[in-house]
């Protein structure tokens, strides 16, 4: 795999830095809203200037007690179709050989749909110090890097995973938002492109424009993730993604893909819950994530189902695994993410999910499993083909980006 | 002493010992209040607070730089984008919850009906199958219809297959959109008006044939007018969630022309900083109801509800 470029957050000017330190450190959601009594009676009547910010340093991270070495249990929240699973679909072999060996009781559940909706519903839970009754979540970087600034997951202790130490790959140790990997362990690497079934399209898809043909009409949906749907369309019309680009560029791309829901060529614009379209078949191609259509390939027996990063380019993204701050079973969680991380067990998952593989050393295991996986560019891609076909990461937005685009965004595309 | 404040209060006249008075009126006040505590409790901890925490969290500003925070003010500007930016969802909302609420009568009035009139020994099941749906989640019966009507499932396909289906597909129409806001909200209709037809004195029913009125006639100025308390109250039990729903659209409706309620959702969870704007709406969801619903009472309120 080769190095991802990645954009460092824009850098502040000092005084604002300070701001920005004081403010992750000391200054809570819940202390700016108020509680509502107080609230009420303290309303002036008159608007106000934003109060200065609360100075201070970085509250202390209270870690609950660990009761992991009494409780042998451990829930994990995944996304769909992300882990591998016998013929029934019923049970995870990996998972099984892990509970085991180790007793301990794993409660798997594919609760996230999407980063923002799944961190709408644990966010004012964590920052409320309540359970949310998951031990391990799985978010894309740009939300793990928000919920590591938010401190509302545990330091993971690197040294209990020697593992992780050993095989995560060389690029994946020194990630932007998580320097040394502190906080959170990659799950999973992917690729955005076009997914669509060969036989009920027709002919083959290359680039992205391939989607918006009278045949495919109201055929299409496209993910509500705007990194990987925004971020196609972007790249399609010659912006790299990965470098510095403005409002004006992301602008460019809503507008289009507004003029192809409204043309009524994009039918929906959904979560991972797209599958559900491609399955039904109310639709037959669209913006999907690689592993996704294998697994439907094999769930619905067909193997006409087809993805392919566009000529213009697809985009890069990695999906982590994190401690929530109020869960009581960190090193359950940690023995979990070690055992992911020996590589025949790596191999076996991802011969399943058929994304990108974190794990070195999962490619010459896989070559005992499947000959052919082992040299599937979307499962280990090596840096020629990462180059060839323009794959790159959307840039780390800044903290006003991240409003401002989730904004046009909802208003634009998804239409509210 | 008290057998003296009781003369008077026999009597009539208070202003005997104003200073006295009986003691059994007032452990009897108290009572009354003691009894109100729970539900005024109930009030206070669960509807009058989180309303003043809606409402300031309503007038809050975005904190420039920390997305996500907010601070106290008293910014007018969200209700302003409510009404300004967000109109035509506030119209779509009332328009296609009117629909359904009519659907919804069209489809209760004669199920109700027969279950008050005709049903004899069938009722209680009849009673049982409306209330059925109730078992499973809402969720999950919406879900279940976006399979029904899913562009291969049977009904597009027999559709599709004798041409009759304009645009080729249900699902992700605002005909689906209405059709479930109809289905999800049907029972709350069929239930009142069951409740006041059941009610009604079948003599006075009769009575109108005995008046030589015909069956159309009775119906229009007896029975009906009879359940019309049921009917009001089955129309408010359906609009009022139907008009803040975002479930069916989002489930069953297209990308373009959404309803308010998938406005608050997508403002509370998608967007960092969108508390304040969906807090706006919110309020301003709860003031349209409540003047539509107040003008509707006025208009064609009777004595009492269900």
């Amino acid at each position: 795999m080769t190095p991802i470029p990645r954009r460092d957050r824009r850098p502040l000017s000092p005084p604002a830095a300070e701001v920005v330190a004081a403010a992750t450190g000391g200054l809570s959601r819940r202390r700016l809203l108020g509680t509502g009594v107080a609230a009420g009676a303290g309303l002036a009547l008159t608007a106000c200037a934003p109060p200065s910010p609360p100075t201070g340093g970085p509250a202390a991270v209270k870690l609950p007690k660990d009761v992991s070495a009494s409780d042998k249990t451990l829930r994990w929240a995944n996304w769909t179709a992300y882990l591998d699973m016998n013929g029934k679909e019923t049970k995870s072999p990996t998972l099984e050989a892990f509970i085991q060996q180790t007793g301990i009781q794993v409660s798997y559940s594919e609760d996230i749909d999407d980063n923002d909706s799944y961190y709408a519903k644990i966010g004012p839970q964590l920052r409320a110090g309540q359970s949310i009754d998951r031990d391990i979540i799985t978010m894309t970087d740009w939300m793990a890097a928000r919920i590591i600034r938010d401190q509302l997951c545990q330091p993971l202790e690197l040294i209990q995973m020697p593992n992780v130490v050993n095989n995560l790959l060389q690029p994946l140790k020194d990630v932007s938002f998580d320097p040394g990997r502190q906080h959170s362990i990659t799950w999973q690497s992917g690729f955005a492109g076009i997914g669509y079934n060969k036989e009920k399209v027709g002919r083959e898809l290359k680039s992205l424009d391939d989607l918006w043909t009278d045949d495919l009409k109201g055929k299409v949906v496209v993910l509500s993730e705007f990194r990987d749907t925004a971020g196609l369309v972007m790249q399609s019309q010659g912006v790299d993604i990965d470098s510095d680009w403005g409002k004006a560029e992301f602008e460019n791309a809503l507008d289009f893909i507004e003029q192809k829901i409204e043309e009524g060529y994009i039918r929906k614009v959904k979560g991972n819950s797209y599958l559900e379209d491609l399955t039904s078949g109310n639709a037959v191609a669209g913006i999907t994530w690689s592993g996704d259509i294998f697994i439907l390939a094999y769930d619905t027996e067909d193997p006409n189902w087809t993805f392919a990063i566009p000529e213009s380019g697809g985009t890069l993204w990695s999906d982590n695994m994190m401690v929530p701050i109020t869960s009581t079973h960190r090193r359950n969680a940690e023995r979990l993410m070690d055992y992911y991380y020996d590589p025949a067990v790596a191999a076996q998952v991802a011969a399943w999910v058929n994304y990108v593989c974190p794990v070195d050393g999962a490619q010459a295991e896989m070559e005992k499993i499947d000959p052919d996986l082992a040299e599937s560019p979307l499962i280990f891609p090596t840096a020629d083909y990462i180059a060839e076909k323009n794959i790159q990461a959307f840039r780390v937005l800044d903290a006003d980006e991240d409003i401002e685009f989730a904004d046009l965004w909802s208003t634009k595309v998804m239409g509210n | 002493m008290s057998s003296l404040a009781q003369v008077s209060q026999v009597a009539g006249d208070p202003a005997v010992h104003p200073t006295a008075p009986a003691p059994e009126t007032q452990k009897r006040g108290w009572t009354a209040y003691l009894l109100l505590l729970p539900g005024a409790l109930w009030l206070g901890v669960f509807f009058v607070l989180p309303l003043v925490q809606l409402a300031t969290v309503s007038l809050q500003s975005r904190y420039p730089g920390f997305p996500g925070y907010y601070y106290r003010d008293v910014n007018l500007d969200n209700y302003v984008s409510a009404l300004t930016d967000y109109a035509p969802h506030f119209a779509r909302s009332f328009l296609y919850a009117g629909l359904a609420t009519f659907l919804a009568f069209v489809v209760a009035y004669p199920l109700a009906y027969a279950m008050a009139f005709k049903a004899g020994r069938w009722r209680n099941l009849m009673m049982i199958c409306v209330i059925a749906p109730f078992f499973t989640s809402f969720i999950l019966r919406t879900f279940a219809w976006s399979q029904i009507l899913a562009d291969e499932g049977w009904v597009a396909g027999t559709l599709n297959f004798l041409h009759l289906l304009p645009g080729g597909h249900i699902i992700n129409t605002p005909v689906a959109v209405i059709a479930g806001l109809t289905y999800n909200f049907l029972p709350f209709m069929v239930l009142p008006i069951y409740a006041s037809l059941e009610r009604a004195d079948p003599r006075v029913i009769e009575a109108g044939g005995d008046l030589y009125a015909n069956g159309f006639t009775t119906f229009r100025t007896v029975t009906l007018p009879m359940s019309m308390p049921g009917v009001l109250a089955g129309t408010l039990l359906t609009f009022i969630p139907a008009a803040g729903d975002f479930v069916n659209m989002e489930l069953l409706g297209p990308q373009r022309g959404k309803m308010v309620g998938n406005v608050i959702n997508d403002q509370f969870l998608a967007i960092p900083g969108g508390y304040p704007v969906a807090s706006a709406l919110s309020f301003t969801l709860m003031a349209a109801i409540l003047v539509m619903v107040f003008l509707y009472v006025r208009r064609f309120g009777t004595e009492e509800l269900v």
